[in-house]
Order: C-alpha cells, then structure tokens, then sequence
C-alpha cells in the first residue's frame, strides 16, 4: 500500500489508495526528460507565430485597422454591425488597451487555427467511424471539464510562464466544440443525398469533399465560432501564467484592487468576443442571395477574365468559396 | 440478354444473417427470422428485367422494395444470391470497378430528389458526369440537354430551392439521363410529389421512355402508378416476390387474397383499354340486304355489326333489332357509332361516350378498319373486374391479335 501523498488523506478508506496523481507526475516528469527538443521546437513555433500575428495586427495605424476592420463588417453582415463595431474598437483604443487587445487577439487567432486544423479531420474521422467517436467522446469530455487552473499547471511545466503555456491551453480548451459539431454536422447531412454520390459512383473523397462538407458547412462554421469564443475566454484566463494582453491587465488589475481598470479590460474583452462571433456566425450562414459578400467571394475565386459568373462555381478543388472558407 | 438479372437474392439484417438465410433457404418463415433477432428484408427474390423496360417494383413499406432496388446498384450488400447488370456482377465487384459501373451503366432517382442545395440546376444535373471526370463543358453541355429533356430550359442557373418539388424531381431525373446509363433505378421518384404533379410526371415519365428506351426499374407504394407506368408489375410481400406479371394479368388474376385487396383500390378505367374488353365485330358491306346481313349475325353470335362502305370505311353499327324493323336496305337501318376509338383508347375515354348511345363503340385499327366492338355492358364488366360473357377482359397483345384475324376472315 502506497502511502498517502497529500495532506488531504486523512484516512485510509476501505479501498487501496490508487495513486493517479504519482501517476500522472511521473508521466509528466517522463515526457519533460525524454521529449525536450519537441516542447522547445513548440515553444518557438507558438512564440514566433503569435508574436509575428501580434507584430502584424499593430502593424497599421490603430485608427485605419478599426476602419477595415469595420468595413470587414459591413461586406459580411450589415451597416449596424459595422458601426456597432467601430464605436467599440475606437473604445478599445481611448481607454489605451489596444496593444493588449491585439496581443489577445493575436493568440485567439493563433490557438483558434490550430485548435480547427486539428478539430475538424477528428471530427470527419469520429463521423465516419462510430469507434472512433466511442474514443474521442470521453477524452473531450475531459478537455472541457476538467479545471483550467489543473492544465494550467503542467503546461507551465513544460514550457514555462509565459505566453506559450497560454496558447497551449486555449488550444487544449478551446478545441472540443470544433470537434463535436464538425461529427454532428457531417452526421446530420441527409442520408439520400450521401446516397445519391455512391449511386453515381463517387469515391469517398469525392463525396466528402463535394456533398458533406458543404452540406455540413453551417454547423461546422457554429463549431468553428464556438472555439473562437471559447478561445477568447481562455485567452484572459492565460494571463494569469503570463501570456501578455488582456488577461494580464485583467491579473494586474485584480493583484492592485483596481476595479475601473479591471472593468475596463473586461469590457475590451466583450467587446472582441462580440466582434468575433458576430463576424464568424455570418460565414455559416451565408446565402445564395447573401449580397456583396457572396458577390465578392465569386469575383474573387472566377478563375479567368472572360469567365461567365457562373463559372466562378467550379469545381476545381482550391478555389471553390464552399471548401476556402469553411475551413 | 437480359438488361438487369437477380437470382435468389436474400437480404438479411441484423444478428447472424448467413445462419438466417440457410434456415429461410430451409423453409423458416419470416417471422421465425425475426423471433431470432435477424430482420429479413429479402427473400429469394429472383427476376430478370427486359431491356426497355418499365418493371415496377411495388409493395408496402417494409415489403423490402427499397431493400432491392438499394442491391441493384450495390449500395448495400446482399446477404445471398448476385445481380448481374448486363454482363457485370454487381455482387461481385468491389470499389473503383464497382463505381466505375455505377457511373456508366446504372444511374438512380430519389424519393426526396436527393439533390445538392448548394449548386446550380445544371450543375447537379451534371454531376453524373463531374463525378466521371468529364471536363466542364462537355458536362454542362450534356447536363443542358438533360434539362431540355424535362422541360427544364431556362432554369439551370437557379439553385435546386426555388424550384417547386415536381421541378426538383426533373433535375433529378436530369442527373440521371445525364449520366447515360441504359438502367435507371427509380426509388418512389414521385411519391412526394403531390397528385396532379405526380401525374404529370408519369406522362412525362412515359413519354421519354417512349423516345430514349431506358430499362427503369420503378419502385412505388402506389399501385395505381404501378399500373400506369409499369410493362410488368412485380409485387412484394414481407420481402418476398408474391406476383409477377404484366398489369392486366395481375389485374384479371390477381393470384392470391393479398394482391387482390391490393387492387381493390386500383382504377380499372386507367388500366384497361378498349382492346382488352372489345368483342371482335363482323364487317357486312353496306350495300348487303338485311336478310345477310342478320345471317352474319347470327354466325357470330353478335348482338351488333360494323358496316363499311366500298371501300373499307366505316359506316356505322347495325344492331340486330334495327335490321328486323328496318324496311328497307341495311343502309337505313344503320346508325352512328358512339365513338370511334383505337385500341390503345383507355376504358377511363369510353365511358362518357358507351354511356350517352345506345349503339356500341367501334374499335378501329391505324387503317381505321373496324376490329372490335365495346358495349357499355363490356365496359362494366370490366370496371367491376369480372369477365364479361366468359372472356377474361385481359388477353396478351397475341391473343388479341389472333382474335383480330379470327373476325376478319
């Protein structure tokens, strides 16, 4: 019998105390010793990504971003939300916490395409295979149930304080949702329309690519938009282990007792998760009729002068606007 | 050759399926299969459909109909037994043979049209063909045509949406013809499609199918559209294959107490023509006396004859009471018929006019010889689905043929 290893075990029950905890050290200890160059290769993939993003979101004049980034507004949804949204980020930038929002925003978007790039082939695969979403299911369930604070720690372990522990459990957190309805999605595609590809004699590939993506596409997008959320709240709750931005303010502001400050950073918090999935719920929901958007998606996308419009539809696998901006 | 072949096809679902099909093989009855926890979807189906061809498959859901047509083109595996279309062994193949066959020879339309909402008209009319890797403006070319084919001209860049649900099934019949394949399985293509639209589509149905030729294998619910559109009729029963045959035999021999509440429902008028029920006429010239004229009649047994002029024409009908009160020659006793109709006439055509006179209907040949006569009481017989004077109402093209010769001699 193992002895006890906290303080917590006041008493032997009628069970053997099952260590999970060594357990769990010792893997922990293991994986530092035997893969460091892999955890240091990842360290600097993250550094170099998010600050090269951050680099490039503080780039342009903070007044001129806010304007395109209104006018992204406007081309997707409406005049509303691109004043709404203009009035918000100029907010952002009067109470002077527009470096830490883009430095958020930067490792939102950083954790949000790796968490996605890993999502939605998980996804398709546990779709397609009932094994593998038997498999899948609980280990999700435990991504997103279990406490933060306890995935923040190993993280720190192995990547120290700092911003890449934070974009490591955003990822870890942010991930789920992505996975979840990218299964649903392509469950949910109606059965006699998969049917009628293998009726023609198209491949899988062929059926994937051409029927359930597209057909799943609107909520493979709610899933996309769920991580981006989820990967904002976790984003500030990073700041605690130090990755720069919001979080940090936030941290500061509750170590100072500074509730203005703190409230201030909140605030710029809401205001870039509004932003964020107003933006990104418009992409699921995008119609034939869906105006400028679809219009310029097809300008863009046409392969050659001269083309009909009707052409800008084809098929050829990179540039169809369905397969580009769904994933 | 045999255009599409199943030889004693088993499906089974669930638990054990081989075990299932050797105690089904060994007289087990379906529900002692279901008691074991398999479900049997198919049972020792064997059939052999005809190039150019409409074979209806019809039967109640779970009869299996959906379960036979979906082994045809190998969307699912049989548990036992092969189907050959043409000279390939669908059961046989496997992956990109398989497909290969799926994309040339057998091509299918949906109950619920099955079509994709995200592409235009023409392109899902034309995914037969992307799917086959024929580059776009062959495709879009050949899926245009399809579309004109249906009558669907003008709409192939609308998206499958704002097209109403008959509209939508003419895509889908579109993607089909597109593809070029000779088999065309069709899946209750138009058992959502709402009456008068079904309706419509069966004509259209008929009509394409008198110009292109394609063996359609059709399941349906409904037997009246069976009737209509089927040359041969197979009805299935709890996965078995319980009556074959041609529309007018199942309905003069239904075979079994089962297919016979079936057609209880069944509109006879749309079945029938006036071939099936005519009674072959004997012809007297015009110019004859009454005397021969009753003579013939008395021959053949007839309570009517068809008069013709010098030169083969008709005249009209004499029944045997006018040539007795007649004073004269038969040409003052003969009267207008109450319609001049062609074989192929459905009874559903005859009945206004056999109502409104009393003189027979006169059935004319493409000559427009006179072959047949109908009298409303043949023409209720026949709706009321027993023989009129002993003659079963339907007989094969050849018997009918014969008879033809018979009255003109």
């Amino acid at each position: 019998m193992a002895e006890p290893t906290t303080i917590l075990a006041v008493d032997e029950g009628p069970l053997p105390r099952v260590p999970v905890g060594e357990w769990v050290d010792t893997a922990i200890d293991w994986l530092k010793d035997n893969f460091d160059p892999f955890f240091d290769a990842v360290k600097t993939g993250t550094e170099t990504s998010v600050e090269g993003v951050t680099d490039g979101l503080l780039a342009l004049p903070p007044l001129l971003f806010a304007a395109i980034l209104a006018a992204l507004a406007l081309v997707v949804r409406s005049a509303v939300f691109a004043v709404g949204s203009l009035l918000g980020l100029l907010l952002i930038q009067s109470m002077e916490l527009w470096e830490p929002a883009m430095q958020t925003l930067a490792l939102v978007l950083v954790a949000t395409l790796v968490a996605i790039v890993i999502a939605i082939p998980v996804g398709i695969a546990a779709a397609k295979s009932s094994r593998v979403s038997a498999v899948v299911r609980p280990v999700l369930d435990l991504m997103q149930t279990m406490p933060a604070f306890v995935y923040l720690i190993p993280a720190v372990t192995f990547f120290s304080i700092g911003l890449v522990p934070g974009v490591i459990t955003t990822i870890i957190f942010a991930l789920p949702p992505g996975v979840r309805l990218t299964e649903l999605g392509i469950r949910q595609v109606d059965r006699e329309t998969v049917e009628a590809g293998h009726a023609f004699g198209s491949s899988p590939w062929q059926i994937l690519r051409g029927i359930e993506l597209p057909l799943a596409r609107p909520t493979i997008m709610a899933g996309v938009n769920q991580v981006i959320m989820l990967a904002l709240s976790m984003a500030v709750i990073a700041g605690l282990i130090g990755a720069p931005g919001l979080g940090q303010v936030v941290v500061t502001s509750i170590s100072r007792l500074n509730i203005g400050l703190g409230f201030e950073a909140g605030l710029s918090v809401v205001i870039l998760a509004i932003f964020l999935d107003r933006l990104t719920s418009s992409f699921g929901e995008r119609r034939r009729e869906g105006g400028l958007r679809s219009r310029l998606v097809r300008r863009r996308t046409a392969p050659a002068a001269g083309t009909p419009v009707v052409a800008a539809e084809d098929t050829v696998p990179a540039s169809r606007p369905t397969a580009g901006a769904g994933i | 050759m045999t255009a599409l072949r199943v030889d004693g096809l088993f499906k089974v679902f669930g638990r054990h399926p081989d075990q299932a099909v050797d105690r089904l093989r060994a007289g087990a009855s379906a529900d002692d299969i279901r008691a074991s926890g398999a479900t049997p979807a198919v049972i020792d189906v064997s059939l052999a459909v005809e190039p150019g061809e409409i074979f209806v498959v019809m039967g109640l859901s779970g009869s299996g109909k959906s379960t036979l047509i979906r082994t045809l083109n190998g969307l699912l595996e049989p548990t036992a037994g092969t189907v050959h279309v043409g000279d390939d062994e669908i059961t046989a193949l496997s992956g990109k043979r398989l497909r290969e066959v799926r994309q040339r020879r057998i091509s299918m339309v949906f109950q619920h049209f099955a079509l994709l909402p995200h592409r235009s008209v023409v392109e899902n009319a034309a995914y037969a063909l992307e799917v086959r890797g024929v580059d776009r403006r062959t495709r879009l070319a050949a899926a245009n045509e399809a579309l004109a084919l249906v009558g669907l001209e003008g709409q192939a860049d609308k998206r499958p949406d704002q097209l109403s649900g008959g509209m939508q099934q003419r895509v889908g019949l579109a993607r089909a013809l597109a593809s070029e394949a000779d088999v065309l399985l069709m899946d209750e293509a138009f058992s959502a499609l709402d009456p008068l639209i079904r309706r419509e589509m069966q004509d259209q149905l008929l009509e394409l199918q008198a110009r292109l030729g394609k063996t359609i294998v059709f399941i349906t619910h409904d037997l009246n559209e069976a009737m209509r559109l089927g040359d041969r009729i197979a009805i299935m029963r709890d996965g078995r294959l319980v009556r074959l045959g041609t529309p007018e035999s199942i309905l003069a021999n239904p075979g079994d107490e089962y297919v016979e509440r079936f057609l209880a429902d069944v509109d006879r008028s749309r079945v029938f023509s006036a071939g099936d029920v005519m009674v072959p006429t004997s012809t007297v010239s015009v110019d004859v006396t009454p005397e021969t004229a009753l003579a013939a009649l008395r021959e053949r047994g007839a309570s009517a004859l068809t008069v013709v002029d010098g030169e083969g024409h008709l005249v009209g009908v004499v029944t045997g009471a006018d040539l007795l009160s007649s004073s004269g020659d038969v040409a003052a006793a003969v009267r207008p018929p109450a319609a001049r109709v062609t074989p192929s006439t459905s009874l559903a055509d005859l009945l206004a006019p056999a109502g409104a006179s009393e003189a027979p209907v006169v059935v004319v040949d493409e000559s427009g010889r006179p072959c047949g006569l109908v009298d409303s009481r043949a023409v209720l017989a026949a709706l009321a689905g027993s023989a009129s004077d002993g003659r079963p109402p339907a007989g094969s093209v050849g018997d009918r043929a014969d008879q033809l010769e018979g009255s003109r001699g």
